[in-house]
């Protein structure tokens, strides 16, 4: 480690001093001080992370430890602009990697580095949530640039170069639009004429409990648990205090409805918040906003605002005599895991956002060890519509098991990307005339970590008893190749994987580097049918008791691929008997680089040809 | 109520349960033994290796976190099972670089034994080779990152038992590590002692007191057996 990394300036105290004291010094807001110094600083060094743990009571080890968790965290220098392209498969079969590297070569650099002057670094994160008007790439974890194309990669190459401001780059280039397509009840949002918060609020908890079991919701997060036995477990808990999350880390790649709820209907959203809340006898609600999704804050903080000078949060909410609730905005920090229930309540309290060991579940003991309800965006939205509409209502749109309306979020090989709200129970193929898909060949339903559905079950219908889906809907036609699709997804896995468990941490990897050899990374022609097999046996490990749901789905695209799509891995397994992936010439090379030999005998010429 | 103790059954035989046992608990009083690698009574559980898992009603559970609940069928010695306490013990062998017959904790070493209890006899995935510095540091106590399997037994004793805090858990994925708190990150300046439970409660040979490597010989070790004494 350099002199420059273990001295802090007196520029990075201030700034640390100036966050941690907004934070009133509070051990649990240790990811939102680590984030909010870094905006300052651009990084945070070991100097600059003992500083905060001190300052916290937290054991340095402790803060390198949340630091080195989340993956938009930088703990070496990294440029004063820091660009980070979006990397979904969406975003890559909109040619996103070939303007990454235009970008690159524009600038000097490469990938995951900063150029010598410290002026730039350019990376890929996962998906960001724009699949629809992609490729996109994250700005300082702060701003999103939206419909990258070799053009726009040029200017902003210049810019760069130029050392231009961001507040100087084009307003056009950040312009997200809400790609609504085809609303139904969420997307249209709330009628003019619909009962007002505070009149909705003037039932008692129980009646709101009641309707809102009425209505069938089912948690539109994934899992799909029935939101109102959620709420009355933690209503049943013991415990003074309660808390209510509404879970904005919309990680999964291809997912962007919960980006549009927020940024068009965000009182609907809160309305839900509170109304769950009323429900189950909360005093405090959290909005965990992911951090590619910073660039919201301001206008959610105003939202929030507005909502306590008209007095819907704040104490006596609504009008309600003793119904004290509020909400703040805590941001996430790139990492997918923490949508994971758990896993975000941990992020909350300032830790790794590894998810704990249930029971006890968050409605018994959450945050802090308060009986906490966490709910998707689109499920707080929901609710504030059954609220208003009864329960009943809602129980006659869809099906008799899926209730309600579902948001897709669609992208990838169709004529018209965006957003597709319809009631739960409708066919994949009419979602897929609707979008303007042409020659499909399969569609990844619920994102990497729901269903690979081949053409063969387009007849199938979106529905937790069919096929169910937390809301991605990435379309690949004829063109696209499903074996580097799935490999795509492991990589995402891999990456994300919060490193706990063994078969989750060394499985995801070891399913990486087998796929890397079958895609003859390495040269071609060493794979046989011994790695198919091999595939097979990480499948079964990981779907046979990881800690949490990430290492149960990782493996989700591969054995959906491996049976839809065969062929894509056999043409690729060829070798007659087992190769090992061992590169003997690479092995030399400590060899040659000690001799000093660069002459052909120097060489071994065993993969690629002379 | 009845007079009679409530159990579950764990591979057809019942086990007497007790308010707050986990079934790893419950069985090890019963005498019968669920292997385990991560867990030790000392201290909390991390539920991190997973070779615990059994099948709780048919639904896979670590059982050194799990509430015992009565009249459960728990299942553990199964052909699945087996294989898949294998194949996390071969992920655990390609992740780090254990080489048995280098290492002083050879006899001692808990994965070894599980290893050889679970009949592993070859890697099954490829080595993943990681590049991890030796931290010799410390007076008396050695750090060889390559041996440690994440179990946290050495951060969950520091904090629980020596009040410390000299370990935790850092990076994430393939990357994840174990971090010392000290301002160097290296065990010699940390305030961790020789004397320390965490200096002793590593089941692999990554946490090592020094200069006693040798003192019990090869073949009169923890697990060593008939065959094996030579």
């Amino acid at each position: 480690m350099g002199d420059a990394a273990d001295i802090m300036s007196e520029a990075a105290r201030a700034a640390a001093d100036a966050v941690l004291d907004r934070w009133q010094r509070d051990p649990h807001a240790l990811v939102q001080v680590l984030r909010e110094t870094q905006a300052i600083m651009h990084w945070l060094s070991r100097p600059l992370l003992a500083h905060i743990a001190a300052a916290l009571g937290l054991t340095r080890a402790q803060v390198e430890g949340v630091a080195g968790f989340y993956r938009f965290f930088h703990t070496r220098p990294v440029g004063r602009t820091r660009l980070l392209f979006s990397d979904n498969i969406t975003d890559r079969m909109l040619g996103s990697e070939a303007l990454l590297a235009q970008l690159c070569a524009r600038l000097g650099v490469a990938p995951g580095e900063v150029d010598a002057q410290g002026r730039f670094s350019v990376d890929r994160c996962s998906c960001t949530g724009l699949c629809d008007q992609g490729p996109a790439l994250l700005v300082n974890h702060h701003q999103v640039i939206t419909r990258l194309d070799a053009t726009r990669v040029d200017a902003l190459a210049n810019l760069l170069l130029a050392d231009t401001p961001v507040e100087q780059w084009p307003a056009a280039w950040f312009t997200v639009v809400d790609g609504v397509q085809r609303a139904d009840v969420l997307l249209s949002g709330l009628a003019a004429d619909a009962p007002t918060l505070p009149a909705v609020l003037a039932q008692s908890p129980q009646a709101l409990l009641d309707e809102v079991a009425q209505s069938g919701l089912r948690g539109r997060g994934g899992a799909g648990f029935p939101t109102a036995r959620k709420w009355q477990a933690c209503r049943d808990a013991a415990g003074d205090l309660r808390v209510v999350v509404c879970n904005a880390d919309e990680g999964e790649p291809g997912t962007f409805k919960d980006r549009v709820l927020l940024a068009f209907h965000a009182d609907a959203v809160f309305d839900g918040m509170t109304v769950a809340a009323r429900a189950v006898g909360a005093q405090q609600g959290f909005l965990y906003l992911r951090g590619e999704y910073r660039y919201l804050l301001p206008q959610l903080e105003g939202v929030l605002a507005r909502r306590r000078a008209q007095g819907l949060l704040g104490r006596d909410a609504c009008g309600v005599a003793g119904f004290g609730f509020d909400i703040a905005i805590h941001l996430g920090a790139g990492a997918y895991v923490c949508g994971e229930e758990s896993a975000l309540i941990e992020s909350l309290e300032g830790k790794r956002g590894t998810p704990r060991i249930r029971p006890p579940f968050p409605v018994q003991a959450g945050y802090l060890g308060r009986p906490t309800v966490v709910n998707n965006v689109e499920t707080f939205c929901a609710v504030a519509h059954i609220a208003r509409r009864g329960g009943a209502w809602w129980a006659g749109i869809g099906t008799a098991q899926s209730t309600g309306t579902k948001i897709h979020s669609v992208s990838g090989d169709c004529a018209r990307p965006g957003l597709y709200e319809y009631p739960l129970g409708t066919p994949i193929a009419q979602i897929l005339d609707d979008c303007g898909a042409r020659d499909v060949q399969a569609v990844q339903v619920g994102g990497p970590s729901g269903t690979c559905v081949p053409a063969a079950d387009f007849g199938h219908t979106i529905a937790f008893e069919d096929v169910p889906s937390a809301g991605a809907f990435m379309v690949f036609d004829r063109t696209r190749d499903l074996f580097e699709v799935a490999r795509h997804f492991a990589r995402f896995f891999a990456h994300e994987s919060c490193g706990l468990c063994t078969p989750c941490r060394v499985g995801t990897e070891l399913v990486v580097r087998r796929l890397d050899k079958l895609a003859h990374a390495r040269g071609a022609g060493s794979a046989s049918a011994f790695d198919i097999e091999r595939l097979h046996d990480l499948d079964t490990v990981l779907h046979s008791g990881t800690h949490c749901g990430l290492g149960a789905s990782a493996c989700n695209p591969l054995r959906d691929t491996m049976r839809h799509f065969g062929a894509a891995y056999a043409q690729r397994a060829t070798a007659p008997q087992f190769q090992p992936d061992v590169d003997l010439d690479a092995e030399l090379s400590a060899a040659r680089r000690v001799t000093g030999r660069t002459d052909a005998g120097a060489h071994l010429h065993t993969d690629t040809p002379a | 109520m009845s007079g009679v103790d409530p159990t579950f059954d764990l591979d057809g035989q019942p086990v007497a349960l007790q308010p707050g046992d986990t079934i790893l608990t419950a069985a090890a009083r019963a005498g019968l033994d669920i292997p385990h690698l991560c867990w030790s009574e000392e201290v909390s559980g991390s539920a991190s290796c997973r070779l615990c898992t059994v099948l709780a009603d048919g639904r896979p559970v670590a059982a050194c976190v799990t509430p015992a609940v009565a009249g459960q069928k728990v299942d553990c010695r199964t052909a699945s099972l087996a294989t898949q306490r294998l194949r996390l013990l071969q992920m655990l062998f390609v992740e780090g670089n254990h080489f048995c017959p280098g290492c002083e904790k050879s006899g001692n070493c808990v994965l070894q034994v599980q290893a050889e209890r679970a009949g592993m006899t070859d890697l099954n995935f490829e080595v993943l080779n990681p590049e991890r510095p030796v931290d010799a540091s410390h007076p008396d106590v050695l750090f060889e990152p390559n041996r440690c399997i994440l179990c946290q037994l050495c951060v969950r004793a520091s904090d629980e038992i020596d009040g410390k805090r000299v370990f935790a858990i850092g990076g994430h994925g393939i990357a994840t590590r174990l971090l010392i708190d000290s301002p160097s990150g290296r065990l010699g300046d940390s305030a961790l002692s020789v004397d320390d439970r965490s200096a002793h409660i590593c089941p692999v040979g990554a946490l090592l007191p020094k200069r006693v490597g040798f003192a019990v010989p090869i073949g009169q070790r923890r697990f060593d057996t008939e065959d094996t004494r030579g």
